[in-house]
């Protein structure tokens, strides 16, 4: 057998690797190493995968409280008055949206063919500052694209590597979040709606920036933590009871809650019309954002391929870049895995565009019948009906 | 880690074999190699009468988001299978030693097992791998 295969959510596919000499680290690798946490390469970061089982980790999200270190991730401030309208330049969706301090967004950063750069999340603080959370693999062409756009507006980009980031995920997660807060801060966190996000004070006085956002399918926080308090704050939480989670547990969860992985589901040769991420176009009146001629042109014709979950009632596990057999042609799948809460495996396929017919997955030389399905495969912990 | 049982012989990509009192050879694989792959959740298992070479693809095990082909150490034919692992492939994290082994083979050729690592020789192996 051939080990040391990339196991899935650790792998680079869709885009270069960075020129990086050396391996990066967070600074909860000793933490997660202590912990008895095995360790990949992620985007030329060493994260943990899991730490002893995947599927585990997966359930005490789904059931309890889990954590993970996504300190990997860019934190990037963007400061001058102008910052609102270099974002609706830069963003397909419409930075507008933000009206109260604190409120987040998730959009696609295009090119100019429509094609996704990135997917982000942007958070408003005021006028004159934003904060954008980017992926870690896409971090230099990220960085290198913001700041050649934003050079006209005046705007100055700022990477936060004094940051660390940990996701408390779970139906449990936010009241034991909650629990360590300073006791001012509870009732406010408390009460943080779905995509906000506030300051409070953490264990030890410690300043966090605490969003109600995730990419698990579960209620919870992501929390922006100064790196010398990081492992203070994982190891409150810990002792609240939240299971540390490795990046396997978190790439099994948020396939179930149907959220695209940047370099997997689409990449800068993928139109977000073919990666279900429409809902995330703002074509509003006026606004000139990067790519929106090509989106227009690509609505007006249509695109050729469509993005559909599949679920297999079989054995066996559907994969990364395996043929998709359809009516109308053949397809790929693109994130694809045994989903533990479902027991049984399920994907996200590109398939051309049409009523797709009995659909079938080439696993091995051997076509195994599939069910097209609408996705999210999970919600709120347990299998959609149908699903 | 549990320690290796020293009646194994092995392949160096982790499968390990047990020749047996009857003279079948028993093929699973390692405590290193499950712990790598990470939960087990699929296993395919060859045909009982199915004839195969040492050294080629003869069943498949797939953790969460690897598959990954498991190589006969020996030649011969496939006797057993274990059945358990189709309900139960979560079986070879378990006890990837003893009852998550994957097949069976009567032996169509003793001298391939003097080709094989024996237990000291792999220990040594996956001690190197992990540096």
């Amino acid at each position: 057998m051939q080990l040391g295969l990339h196991p899935g959510a650790s792998d680079n596919r869709g885009f270069p690797q960075g020129a990086r000499a050396m391996t990066e680290k967070t600074v909860l690798n000793d933490t997660h190493r202590a912990s008895g946490a095995r360790m990949v390469d992620f985007g030329g970061w060493d994260m943990p995968i899991n730490y002893g089982s995947q599927i585990e980790e997966h359930h005490a999200v789904r059931r309890d409280a889990g954590m993970f270190d996504v300190s990997h991730m860019t934190v990037v401030d963007l400061h001058g008055e102008r910052t609102r309208e270099f974002l609706r330049h830069l963003l397909a969706n419409n930075v507008d949206k933000l009206k109260m301090q604190g409120k987040a967004l998730y959009s696609c950063m295009l090119n100019e063919q429509g094609g996704v750069i990135d997917d982000l999340i942007v958070y408003f603080f005021d006028e004159a500052h934003f904060r954008l959370v980017v992926n870690a693999a896409t971090r230099a062409k990220d960085l290198a694209w913001i700041e050649q756009q934003a050079g006209s507006f005046g705007v100055e980009v700022k990477e936060r590597p004094d940051f660390a980031m940990i996701a408390v995920q779970g139906p449990n997660a936010r009241a034991k979040v909650v629990g360590l807060l300073h006791e001012v801060d509870r009732a406010r966190i408390e009460k943080l709606g779905r995509f906000a996000a506030a300051a409070a004070q953490g264990p030890h006085g410690m300043p966090l920036f605490i969003a109600r956002t995730g990419y698990t399918g579960e209620d919870g926080f992501e929390i922006i933590v100064p790196t010398e308090h990081a492992v203070a704050l994982w190891q409150a939480l810990a002792g609240a009871g939240v299971k540390p989670a490795g990046l396997g547990a978190r790439d099994t969860l948020r396939l179930e809650a149907g959220m695209n992985l940047y370099g997997q589901d689409m990449d800068e040769g993928v139109s977000p019309w073919e990666a279900n991420l429409a809902w995330t176009i703002a074509l509003d009146e006026g606004r000139d954002f990067i790519g929106r001629k090509a989106l227009e042109t690509q609505k007006a014709t249509g695109v050729p391929r469509l993005m559909v979950g599949l679920v297999l009632d079989e054995k066996g596990v559907l994969r990364h870049g395996q043929k998709v057999l359809t009516a109308n042609g053949e397809g790929e799948i693109l994130s694809g895995s045994f989903a533990p809460t479902l027991d049984k495996a399920v994907a996200f396929a590109r398939i051309p565009a049409g009523e797709p017919g009995d659909v079938r997955v080439d696993i091995r030389g051997r076509e195994v019948p599939v069910r097209v399905v609408k996705y999210p495969f999970v919600r709120d912990g347990k299998p959609r009906e149908g699903i | 880690m549990s320690e290796i049982p020293g009646d194994l012989k092995f392949l160096k990509s982790h499968e390990w074999a047990r020749v047996e009192d009857n003279g079948l050879v028993r093929v699973g694989i390692s405590d290193h190699a499950q712990g790598q792959l990470g939960d087990l959740v699929y296993v395919e298992l060859p045909e009982i009468g199915a004839s195969v070479q040492a050294g080629t693809g003869t069943a498949v095990v797939e953790s969460v988001k690897a598959a990954s082909d498991i190589y006969s150490p020996v030649s011969g034919e496939i006797v057993e299978v274990n059945e358990v692992l189709n309900d139960k492939p979560e079986t070879i994290n378990e006890d990837a030693f003893g009852d998550g082994w994957i097949f069976a083979v009567r032996i169509s050729d003793r001298g391939e097992l003097d080709e094989l690592l024996d237990a000291d020789a792999y220990a040594e192996q996956i001690e190197n791998e992990d540096h």
